[in-house]
């Protein structure tokens, strides 16, 4: 039955593609993403442009609130009607190991740096850990606290933020044990690049875990993205973590007395996948690779507060298109060296026993 | 009214307005005595239940006092007041069995469960209900319902009940059984009833004594015949049965009688002088249909005047004759349908006599 | 004549069909028309809402994964004692499944079904079946061994023998904090630090217990008033009642931050009239607090209306006629009014529970840590876990039991008694 069903949508994706071509290049694609600012940034640094240069192909612009669920269950049925996603690496990679999104050939199907570099050798190192993922920017999940919290102290460590009695007040975190428990145990004095090791051990577990709850009843969980800047600018906490796109729009736009806690930032990557069984796959491929261009990708940090994620971007990144800010401070790749990456395979293989344990642990008092 | 005995209810001078502006009842008194039967007669809106609401308490008087056996019982509220009622809906609680209802003022009051069951089954079987003690109120027909809404304002025993056209929902048939069955209850128990209602036969059936309500005001207080036979104004004289009314200016009065000139040229005729105003006042004269005599000779009535036959209703036992006289075509006379009487045509002319006495000179 | 009139002779319409036949014929058009009429909704249900529950409800006990993906490695282990390290054969069919599943790009799935079972297993298949392009020939079994540690322990042979049947009661021991254990194959229970899902039921269910309780409180005297208002005031304040079904989710719970937080406007005035002190303001909001005051806003006109509506029908005469027979009001009141208002209670509380169990978007945005209830998690596994037996098992566990209260209701209050107005 079901590979019946396989085939035969096999079938008709082959029929639609094949008539795709002979009525040359008018193909509408369904680009889906996070929607508000960051889909705006990305309409006006790829899409129009590309529609400009191609007038036969229409992007459509569709939001979604991550996950992999609606995804899942288009590949499931055989019906496809998203033709590119973007995706954060996680999904990315869980994706890929399902078979929902096509591998790419980065090299060959990417567009080479302006001095001639390969595409692999472009894009920041480490950020392609998904053989079906094209990287576009560099965000990172970060602190940030109120300025005018401590009289004229200033936190400078992830250990100040564990630290209620030098820094009193809430913090508010993510509800979920990603990034909170790699925090715990730089706090507790991990170096940075042992930290999953340290988290593979049992022991390294309870560590984590024990360190966090040293600050549990001085915190509030959050689970939208919008509640951290909000809950510090109604001073209900004085340290949040956010994304650091947020946070910029805070501190620039809304001139919020917040300031931005770089240290231990976690940066994590924001790309294109494109689905398996897409309808429109060879059109798709064409605008990812003119979307992940070295000037495109630049041009996008003129919208938004994320770092490109070519190397040969970054000399290009210049001012914000309306506040006329440089943008140079306020990407996390300019603190990179204080950050570290998730590490994502680690995760993929504990990710739902310690969500398990973290909800369980978040229920005890 | 009786001196000797106290009035088990006295309405003194009682006033009700809901708004503040419009009186609804407009100094209203009345004495009830023990045993006694009295019925609220009136049109809607005429104000009657709202009194027998404020007897039951539900309503606060506006102004004035009432009285319950001598005790003024405006501050006594409803609960503790012991007055059984029967409602227009009879109000039987839907989610307790027969035997419940009627067990329900029993046990607020603290009766023991021998005693109440005695009591409950007592009740039913005074008004015939005696196997349906377990059934709903739901399950019983409009007349059972109404018979155990009757017998649960009774079975504790008030000395008084009020009733709220409590036959209202019924068919035609089942009202006058029931209208039997009440008032045989009530010559039995020798409870004091207060009824209000807008039908005048439940009322002239019924009652020792009958109030007639009409905007907010008493417009006699009177046993039925009294009532029917001697109105005391046009509204009363029009409310109670059926009435022929002329009018007139009053020319002259003698005594206890008047002459009056008719309007619309039938002339001058005698009347018994009730509630007129001065010689030159305009009057309503009332006579009932069956006090009038049809084809009779001239001289044998104290008036008699011509009168044109303009429509014949054969009705069995008598034939109702429309005729117009004094030109006043809805005047009605009941022609019985016996030997010796005049048999009328349509459109023939006749003569139409009455007595003095049974012609009300009343109020415009 | 006589003959007639035997028990059990058909009796017959005038044209000399049994009586039964005519009728059916008769009843037949209006049967036809009937069906025509629910068609839609009937389709309509179907498709939105039972077979997507049925098809949930499989996934909660379906298996698919090794037995297809690996069909291979299953057929070499049906043979398999558990006892000792399987042989070559079994790794000889392990290489060709991990080849084809590579090829095919869906190995990846078994990986997340083991995983469920055991931390690690995932990568130890995703990362196996890359290297296991290169195996050309055997021996396998020191080459497999070398791919992956996990190879080597037994624990990961029984979990995928575990494994290679069908169907699983797995995603239901997983939803009642229970588990097989991987050494020896019992059921026990999960370890005590990944107990959630039982505490998250039992909270979930008292917390629509209390919200429901409180709904009760708090709408019948609103319901009473408006019932016994005049129709132009008990419009007016049924406009209050409904407003929070008028304002978008994003809207009230802005409104509820700004009430409720430590420096909103609740707490400013509990501190000017000194109710409390500057210092320790009240916690109101991101805690079962929170929770509870912000979901009781929401589903209180789902206990105003059917309370409403049956409070309506009840004609003061009854409260009345209490009082004539010597009931004080609070007698009155509780043996004549409320028994005749307990199907609207019933109706009010069933709607109001179901609602909350199921609520989840709510006690995440304002319920902090004790806003977790067990539709978090359902959502969570559904839409970020991915883990959708695990979301079926906890959705069926939900539905199964909301199924048996139901039934407890029916059986205590009566389903015919119930009035939504």
């Amino acid at each position: 039955m079901n590979k019946l069903m396989k085939m035969s949508a096999l079938a008709v994706a082959g029929v639609a593609l094949a008539g795709m071509a002979s009525t040359a290049q008018a193909v509408d694609l369904n680009v889906v993403s996070w929607g508000g600012a960051y889909t705006a940034s990305q309409i006006n640094a790829y899409h129009k442009p590309y529609m400009k240069a191609n007038p036969g192909v229409k992007l459509n612009s569709l939001d979604y609130s991550g996950g992999l669920a609606e995804m899942r269950a288009q590949t499931e049925s055989g019906n496809v009607t998203w033709d590119l996603v973007d995706v954060v690496l996680s999904d990315a990679i869980t994706g890929c190991d399902e078979g929902m999104f096509r591998p790419i050939k980065i090299d060959s199907e990417m567009a080479k740096a302006p001095d001639g570099t390969p595409a692999s050798k472009d894009f920041l190192e480490g950020t392609l850990l998904s053989e079906c993922f094209v990287p576009q920017i560099i965000y990172s999940t970060v602190f940030a606290y109120r300025a005018d919290a401590w009289g004229g102290k200033k936190p400078t460590t992830m250990a100040d933020v564990f630290d209620t009695k030098k820094f009193p007040g809430k913090r508010t975190l993510q509800k979920k044990p990603v990034n909170n428990l790699e925090w715990a145990l730089l706090a507790d004095g991990v170096p940075l690049n042992k930290i999953y090791d340290v988290l593979d051990t049992d022991a390294g577990k309870d560590r984590a875990f024990a360190k966090l709850a040293t600050i549990k009843k001085d915190v509030i969980w959050w689970t939208e993205g919008a509640v951290p800047p909000q809950l510090l600018a109604d001073g209900e906490a004085v340290f949040g973590t956010g994304y650091n796109g947020r946070w910029f729009s805070a501190i620039a736009e809304e001139k919020q007395p917040f300031a931005m806690l770089w240290d231990g930032q976690v940066l994590d990557i924001d790309g294109w996948a494109v689905p398996a069984k897409g309808k429109n796959v060879a059109a798709v491929m064409k605008f990812v690779k003119y979307a992940t261009d070295t000037q495109r990708l630049a041009d996008q940090a003129k919208y938004i507060s994320y770092g490109p994620a070519r190397k040969s971007s970054g000399p290009m990144v210049s001012k914000h298109a309306t506040l006329g800010i440089e943008m140079g401070p306020h990407m996390p790749t300019s603190f990179a060296d204080q950050g570290f990456l998730t590490n994502f395979a680690w995760w993929a293989d504990n990710g739902d026993e310690m969500t398990e344990r973290f909800n369980a642990w978040l229920l005890k008092n | 009214m009786s001196e000797t005995t106290e009035p088990l209810v006295r309405f003194d001078s009682v006033q009700k307005s809901y708004d503040g502006e419009i009186l609804v009842v407009k100094d209203f008194n009345l004495d009830v005595a023990k045993g006694e039967f009295v019925t609220m007669l009136g049109p809607s809106g005429s104000g009657k239940t709202t009194c027998l609401m404020m007897l039951a308490g539900f309503e606060p008087a506006t102004h004035g006092e009432i009285y319950l056996e001598g005790v003024p019982i405006n501050n006594v509220p409803p609960h503790k007041r012991g007055i059984g009622m029967v409602f227009q809906n009879y109000a039987l609680f839907p989610h307790m069995t027969v035997a419940e209802n009627l067990a329900f003022p029993l046990e607020v009051r603290g009766l023991g469960k021998s005693e109440i069951s005695d009591k409950v089954n007592k009740a039913l079987d005074m008004v015939r209900l005696g196997g349906f003690g377990d059934r709903r109120p739901a399950q019983l027909s409009g007349g059972q319902q109404q018979r155990v809404a009757v017998s649960r304002a009774l079975v504790f025993e008030p000395s008084l009940v009020l009733m709220d056209e409590p036959l209202g929902a019924l068919d035609k048939n089942l009202r006058e059984e029931m209208q039997y069955e009440i008032k045989h209850i009530h010559e039995n128990l020798q409870v004091t009833m207060v009824y209000v209602t807008h039908d005048q036969s439940e009322a002239l059936t019924m009652s020792n004594r009958i109030a007639v309500f009409d905007d907010g005001i008493v417009q006699q207080l009177a046993p039925p015949s009294e009532l029917y036979e001697k109105p005391m104004n046009a509204f009363v004289a029009g409310f109670i049965g059926e009435n022929n009314r002329l009018y007139g200016e009053v020319k002259e009065i003698n005594g206890d009688y008047c002459q009056v000139e008719l309007e619309g040229g039938g002339g001058m005729v005698k009347a018994l002088a009730v509630n007129i105003g001065g010689v030159g006042s305009r009057t309503t004269l009332s006579l009932r249909p069956e006090r009038t005599t049809i084809g009779a000779a001239k001289e044998s009535s104290t008036n008699s005047l011509e009168a044109k036959v303009e429509e014949l209703i054969y009705l069995g036992d008598h034939i109702r004759s429309r005729v117009s006289l004094s030109g006043n075509d809805q005047f009605i006379v009941k022609v019985p349908n016996s030997h010796g009487h005049v048999h009328l045509k349509e459109g023939e002319t006749t003569q139409i006599g009455w007595e003095a006495d049974d012609c009300r000179a009343l109020d415009a | 004549m006589a003959d007639n009139t035997t028990a059990g002779e058909v009796v017959l319409a005038a044209d000399g069909l049994p009586l039964k036949a005519s009728l059916n014929r008769a009843m037949r058009k209006s049967r036809r028309r009937a069906l025509f009429l629910v068609a839609p909704l009937f389709i309509f249900v179907l498709f939105s809402f039972l077979i997507p529950i049925f098809d949930m409800t499989m996934r909660s006990v379906d298996n698919w994964h090794v037995s297809t993906l690996m069909p291979e490695t299953t057929k070499a282990l049906e043979g398999w004692d558990g006892e000792a390290m399987p042989e070559e054969p079994v790794f000889a069919a392990l290489i060709l499944d991990l080849k084809a599943g590579a090829i095919s790009r869906e190995i990846g799935k078994v990986g997340t079904r083991l995983n469920y079972e055991k931390s690690g297993l995932r990568s130890m298949i995703t990362s196996s079946a890359r290297k296991s392009k290169k195996v050309t020939e055997g021996p396998y079994k020191p080459q497999v061994l070398k791919m992956h540690k996990r190879w080597k322990e037994l624990e990961t042979w029984k979990v995928i023998k575990r494994n290679t049947a069908p169907y699983t009661i797995g995603y239901y021991l997983n939803a009642v904090d229970m588990k097989y254990d991987n050494k020896t194959g019992d059921i026990v229970m999960q370890s005590e630090d990944r107990q959630i899902y039982t505490t998250l039921f039992i909270r979930t269910f008292a917390i629509s217990l209390a919200i429901t309780l409180i709904c009760v409180v708090l709408a019948y005297p609103i319901s009473y008033l408006l019932a016994t208002l005049p129709v132009r005031y008990s419009n007016l304040l049924m406009i209050f009642v409904l407003l929070p079904f008028w304002t978008s989710l994003l809207v009230r719970t802005t409104a509820w931050i700004a009430m409720l937080q430590s420096q909103g406007v609740l707490n400013d005035l509990f501190v000017f009239v000194g109710l409390v002190d500057d210092a320790d303001r009240l916690q109101l909001i991101h805690n079962l607090t929170g929770t509870i005051i912000a979901m009781t806003h929401i589903l209180l006109p789902f206990m105003v209306l059917p309370l409403f509506s049956v409070m309506k029908t009840i004609p003061p005469s009854y409260m009345r006629a209490a009082l004539s027979l010597g009931a004080n009001p609070v007698v009155a009141f509780v043996r004549v009014y409320m028994p005749q208002t307990l199907s609207g209670i019933g109706a009010g509380s069933i709607l109001v529970f179901i609602l909350s169990i199921g609520y989840y978007i709510t006690p995440a945005l304002v319920g902090g840590t004790d806003g977790t209830l067990i539709s978090n998690q359902i959502a969570y596994h559904m839409q970020s876990s991915l883990n959708w037996g695990l979301a079926g098992a906890l959705g069926a566990l939900l539905l199964f039991s909301v199924l048996a209260l139901y039934l407890i209701y029916n059986k205590i209050v009566g389903i015919d008694n119930m009035r939504l107005g």
